[in-house]
């Protein structure tokens, strides 16, 4: 498919998307404008508050985006999943060249004429009003311009604490490897710069002196109106101005983590849920822990998660081999320490997957892990970022099997890892056993005999206020899906490129 | 002979900043519709003393008294809008109309749109600048001469009954200058206004002073008529005086 085609089939969620993402950057920077505009003001008028002021946007400025949203999410009231925080992230981004454009414009104007203007007995504030902030504006318009252009590309990364915006696409392109969801994502948002730089260099144009006034106020008036249309609509809008608004009992928040299995299991959940006429609110796609914290929250009621990352990641435990241990005490401790509930296991598991190319293993009837070890000395392994780091990962593995790479393993990101395996980059990979790839691409799985890698088993975890609506739809998943099932279903989005929705109501129909 | 109301009157005036003295033991008395030319170089202090009447600054000894009052005792605002103000090079706003720039102050002081309008046709024939042609314009679509017309209009318009003038004229070419300088002088005697003007240059203060005041090192060493001042032994007067011996 290209990208031609690719728009044609999808521009109905593009402009979802688009409009999502102009309305982050819309009322992020007005809020920086409002904010920041008043501030400089202030800033013109007390030089000890200056220098801390200026220092403390510029910070805030070099805090790297993904940074920045993680350290708001566990916020009280401005933290948490969703716009909101996306909105609070991209104002601080955009409060620096406000702040500081509306300083240095105030502060360049001649002081004769700021002279003149006090001598002919004007106030302070009508000095500010008729005198410095009309003559300041071209360069606090410059400043609201650099804002606009910074927001949309921050506001990208949005989409990983389900603020929606391009960012969606390029995530989701960057996961399954889609080079038109990466195109699509990338150019509007790059259009979406040109389009702000733009509109705002014309507003800029009517203020420079001896423009005609009439239609300078008209223009900045119309796009004053406009911009506070954007912001009401924004709090209006449900999923955008996302927590604001009240939530009924029976209305139940499906999240999901950022990859495609966990996607399709939330889409499932929330079609049977729907077919029992209980309203689903969809948050998918959430980076990191962020499904645990937003649960923990309230802001999301359930998500799939594994057993085995339940189990170390979140509880902290040394691995476990024995699957029905680590479920049984998830249990007991989630109800214990977190007051959430655990579906009963869907039935497959996604284990770490130790695999090499299916060509090697028949030519040296491999089976286990172990019948690899003496072949690995000259292997180059590959891992993804969360395998090199995690507990259960790789120091242990390594450990365990005694493996002895001579070459360092090249740490990247995992989905590249199946393409480089297949192509000879790499030898040995630890992918994930359900991976819809394994059967496309001629991989095999080696069996893990000596019982490393801790059990994960796939269950919904949910929170316990919600858990008598969810019973019914828990019930009817328990051992539904299994292994092969599981990475059939994975293959239809991530190698036929079907949507996660489509692919899971086909499920539930058939089912 | 009736005694004429004295307007503005500096009371042992003077202004430092820190241990630095700028202007000390300033006395002086301005009378309706006097203009009183502050003579001097450069640095001598003569900007200061004008700022004290407007209270762009308050003296740091002794008082000034408007209309018999302290400037310290007025509300500054309306102080300021009581008295017209023209600077050096106009000091005119860059992003207002010639109209707009003159309609500054009656705009501060709330008339209404028509008076205001009126007014500003007014002050446009006063100082020779015909509002159709420049009504509309912006202060760099103007020449320097025009500006500062700009600039005697716009103190003038809300009809106060003092103006002070700082080297208003000091920029312009000596043709432009010259021409400016009569029609001020009529201008000033006509209307009858209380005017104190701050220059250097001693046939601009023989043209337009019923009074000039020279000041030497924040002092008025000197105060007289253009006559009194002609016959002074004053070493400084006579440095001055050989200035215009030839012109």
């Amino acid at each position: 498919m290209n990208l031609f085609q690719f728009l044609q089939e999808n521009w109905l969620e593009l402009l979802t998307l688009t409009r999502e993402h102009v309305l982050l950057v819309l009322v992020s920077t007005g809020a920086a404008v409002v904010i920041g505009v008043p501030l400089g003001v202030l800033l013109t008028r007390s030089k000890a508050l200056r220098a801390p002021v200026l220092g403390f946007a510029n910070i805030m400025q070099t805090v790297p985006s993904l940074a920045l949203f993680g350290l708001l999410i566990p916020i009280p009231f401005i933290g948490g999943i969703g716009a909101r925080t996306a909105i609070i992230a991209l104002a601080l981004y955009a409060l620096l060249p406000v702040i500081r454009n509306t300083v240095t414009g105030i502060l360049g104007i001649d002081p004769t004429l700021r002279e003149a203007a006090t001598a002919m007995g004007m106030t302070g504030w009508q000095r500010l009003r008729m005198v410095e902030l009309p003559l300041a504006m071209p360069v606090i318009l410059t400043g609201i311009r650099v804002a606009v252009v910074i927001s949309v590309g921050v506001a990208t990364v949005a989409a990983a604490v389900g603020a929606g915006g391009l960012g969606t696409y390029i995530f989701r392109g960057l996961r399954q490897n889609d080079n038109n969801l990466l195109l699509a994502g990338a150019i509007a948002s790059a259009v979406l710069a040109l389009l702000g730089d733009v509109a705002l260099g014309q507003i800029g144009k009517t203020y420079e002196i001896g423009a005609r006034r009439s239609v300078s106020r008209k223009l900045v008036g119309l796009a004053f109106a406009g911009a506070l249309i954007a912001i009401v609509l924004s709090i209006l809008l449900p999923g955008v101005g996302s927590g604001i608004g009240d939530r009924g009992q029976d209305k139940v928040i499906v999240g999901s983590k950022d990859f495609t299995e966990s996607i399709i299991l939330a889409e499932i959940l929330a079609q049977v849920l729907e077919q029992k006429g209980i309203t689903v609110e969809r948050r998918f796609e959430l980076g990191g822990n962020i499904p645990h914290d937003s649960l923990l929250s309230g802001q999301i009621d359930v998500y799939p998660e594994y057993t085995g990352t339940a189990y170390t990641v979140i509880l902290n435990h040394p691995p476990l081999t024995d699957p029905k241990a680590v479920y049984d005490q998830t249990k007991a401790e989630y109800a214990e320490k977190f007051r959430l509930g655990l579906s009963p296991p869907i039935g497959f598991a996604n284990d770490f997957a130790i695999l090499v190319r299916g060509q090697v293993a028949r030519e040296n009837r491999l089976k286990t892990i172990s019948d690899a070890v003496p072949l690995a000395k000259n292997w180059q392994a590959g891992f993804g970022q969360d395998f090199m780091s995690r507990a259960d990962g790789y120091p242990g593995f390594a450990k365990a099997y005694e493996f002895n790479f001579v070459k360092q393993p090249r740490e990247m990101d995992l989905s590249l890892t199946y393409r480089a395996l297949q192509t000879g980059e790499l030898d040995i990979i630890a992918g994930n056993s359900t991976d819809g790839l394994i059967s496309s691409l001629d991989l095999f799985q080696l069996e893990d005999d000596r019982h490393y890698f801790p059990p994960y088993q796939a269950v919904f975890v949910g929170r316990s206020d919600k858990l008598g609506v969810l019973s019914d739809a828990f019930r009817r998943l328990n051992n539904a899906i299994s292994t092969e099932e599981m990475r059939r279903l994975n293959y239809e989005v991530d190698g036929k490129k079907r949507t996660p929705r489509d692919v899971a109501a086909e499920w539930v129909r058939l089912n | 002979m009736a005694q004429t109301p004295v307007t503005i009157q500096f009371r042992s005036a003077g202004y430092s900043v820190g241990s630095t003295v700028i202007l000390s033991g300033i006395t002086l008395e301005v009378c309706e519709g006097d203009t009183i030319v502050l003579l001097g170089e450069s640095g001598c202090g003569k900007t200061t003393t004008l700022k004290l009447i407007n209270r762009l600054i308050e003296p740091t000894e002794g008082e000034v008294l408007v209309e018999g009052r302290a400037t310290t005792a007025w509300n500054v605002i309306e102080l300021r809008r009581r008295i017209g103000y023209v600077l050096q090079e106009a000091g005119l706003m860059p992003h207002f109309s010639v109209a707009e720039n003159i309609g500054v102050v009656p705009k501060l002081l709330d008339w209404d749109e028509g008076r205001r309008a009126d007014r500003i046709l007014e002050m446009m024939e006063l100082v020779g600048l015909a509002p159709a042609r420049f009504a509309d314009r912006f202060p760099h679509e103007l020449s320097g001469g025009q500006r500062q017309r700009v600039g005697v209009a716009r103190a003038l318009a809300a009809d106060p009954e003092i103006i002070l003038l700082d080297e208003p004229f000091g920029a312009l070419d000596a043709i432009t200058r010259t021409r400016l300088q009569k029609e001020f002088a009529q201008l000033v005697r006509t209307l009858g206004k209380t005017a104190v003007f701050v220059t250097h240059d001693l046939r601009e203060a023989m043209l337009l002073g019923t009074k000039i005041a020279l000041m030497e090192r924040g002092k008025i060493v000197l105060i007289g008529t253009p006559d009194e001042f002609r016959r002074s032994d004053l070493p400084l007067a006579k440095q001055y005086l050989e200035t215009i011996a030839f012109g």
